[in-house]
């Protein structure tokens, strides 16, 4: 295998760093938390963890200077995982507080609706909508762990790669591109959170792989 | 629908697993991290550290405990044993815990819970109530002022610092008052069955759990599969913790939830336990 692909996790504040970075350290990434900016630069991809609510993370990201990065990064279609909060961010607009988040995907960020307990906490189903190389060798339905009140509406249903019901069916995952959602947290879903985490590195390999033949084509032309 | 839970629970003193009967005589069971690992492995769908002598010995929690454990064992971990303190709480989920878990801390300043719950969020606080069953004759005086020592309904003493201190709180009573404060769980061990193996309080948990809307964790007593799936049927429980069984393998993860299955319950990943 090449060179093992360096992930930034993206440190704002208050969110557990210990249990995201050693899962991707388990799945054979090479972890960097980054509190600066300048701390993405050598990286391959980056993901958003994040507890909390959605205005004192977008608060955070912009403090640390980490907002206009963050979303150039995205909008040259680099690789980009959020999580949690991490993936509500990524949403246009939060009910949570009321406030503007990064935009870089058409949708909104609601409360749950008729759920039976408030905030959604456990293990719940994933219910698959479409394949996704994400979720290779993840059985359609399995478990994995939630915490969160909330969750993003997309405008465009073409991302949405799962749903899972508390109360009413709610969006668990997305992709588009480069770019992926998830509303559980796969560094605390044991055997398949693991899996989703090594699907997502080997995703940024391939597409580094890639871009590499690509430009090595382009040169060749 | 969410999963009913199994939580195996490691009681940490000195950095070592330990086990006792009712609070005492304990023995060494081996490295927290390890057990943590092999049981996420197993299928367990959260782990307990209780650090079971800070309470008494006012040490700080065993942070170091806690960020061994949260890089190896990728699975929910709640910490209890020794906070007091908001400042304590953000040191323990930043060293890789979830959530927080207080009992004689929360006894003794209620406000604790509310304080810990609009930083983190009570999702982040579990209140652990241990609690002992009075004898049919004994009545204690609720703290809404009712006293009925008359009354055959079973009654229940909170008890403190590892058990060995009683305070007349009544634990039914403190259960509603600490969710109303904040916690986002409750934590419920029997005492008169920690470490007895005769089964699970199930009248202790049910009088909890009927009359409040936080998920309760059944503990203390666990024998085997069957009373795991008691402690979710009459219990009402929504998580199942235990200790002495799983440590000394007398029966898997696995196997308490195939039980739990075969009895209809929601229970995640029995096909991925290898168990």
């Amino acid at each position: 295998m090449s060179a093992a692909i360096k992930v930034a996790v993206l440190d704002y504040g208050a969110a557990n760093m210990v249990s995201i970075t050693k899962a991707l350290a388990a799945v054979g990434a090479g972890v960097v938390v980054a509190a600066d900016p300048s701390e993405m630069a050598a990286v391959d991809a980056i993901v958003v963890p994040g507890v909390g609510a959605a205005g004192s993370a977008m608060e955070h990201l912009r403090e640390r200077g980490l907002l206009e990065p963050v979303r150039d990064w995205i909008e040259a279609g680099r690789p980009c995982l959020g999580i949690c909060l991490g993936f509500q961010v990524l949403f246009d607009r939060s009910d949570e507080g009321g406030v503007d988040t990064l935009g870089l995907l058409a949708g909104r960020t609601a409360a749950l609706v008729d759920a039976p307990t408030l905030p959604h906490i456990g293990w719940n189903s994933v219910d698959f909508v479409a394949p996704h190389p994400l979720f290779d060798g993840v059985p359609d339905g399995s478990y994995f762990y939630f915490v969160h009140s909330f969750a993003p509406a997309p405008a465009d249903e073409s991302v949405i790669l799962a749903r899972t019901t508390h109360g009413r069916p709610f969006v668990s995952a997305v992709a588009k591109g480069s770019l992926y959602g998830l509303q559980f947290h796969p560094e605390k879903s044991s055997v398949v959170g693991l899996r989703v985490l090594s699907n997502f590195v080997g995703l940024v390999a391939a597409g580094a792989a890639s871009a590499r033949t690509t430009t090595d084509v382009a040169e060749v032309i | 629908m969410l999963a009913r839970r199994v939580i195996p629970c490691l009681d940490v003193d000195k950095g070592r697993v330990v086990k006792g009967t009712k609070f005492l005589n304990l023995t060494d069971e081996g490295d927290p991290a390890e057990l943590a690992e092999r049981y996420a492995h197993e299928g367990a769908d959260e782990i307990v550290l209780l650090d079971i002598t800070a309470a008494h010995e006012r040490r700080g929690t065993m942070l170091e405990v806690v960020r061994r454990t949260a890089s190896r064992a990728f699975v929910p971990l709640t910490v209890g044993g020794g906070v007091r303190s908001v400042d304590e709480m953000r040191d323990v989920l930043r060293a890789g815990a979830d959530k927080v878990s207080f009992n004689t801390a929360a006894v003794a300043e209620p406000a604790l819970l509310t304080a810990c719950a609009e930083r983190f969020g009570s999702q982040a606080v579990v209140c652990a109530i241990d609690a002992r069953r009075l004898p049919a004759t004994e009545g204690t005086a609720r703290s809404d002022g009712a006293e009925d020592a008359a009354s055959a309904e079973p009654r229940w003493e909170v008890v403190t610092h590892g058990g060995r201190r009683t305070t007349e709180l009544d634990a039914v009573t403190w259960a509603m008052r600490a969710v109303k404060m904040g916690a986002g769980e409750l934590l419920v061990t029997s005492m008169d069955r920690d470490g007895t193996r005769s089964g699970f309080d199930t009248e202790l948990l049910a009088a909890i759990a009927m009359r409040v809307r936080v998920p309760v964790i059944a503990s203390g007593g666990a024998a085997g599969p069957d009373d795991f799936v008691t402690a979710v049927r009459d219990g009402k429980a929504d998580a199942v913790l235990a200790a002495s069984i799983f440590h000394r393998r007398m029966f898997s993860v696995g196997d308490i939830k195939r039980a739990m299955a075969a009895a209809g319950l929601p229970v995640r990943g029995i096909e991925e336990s290898g168990a």
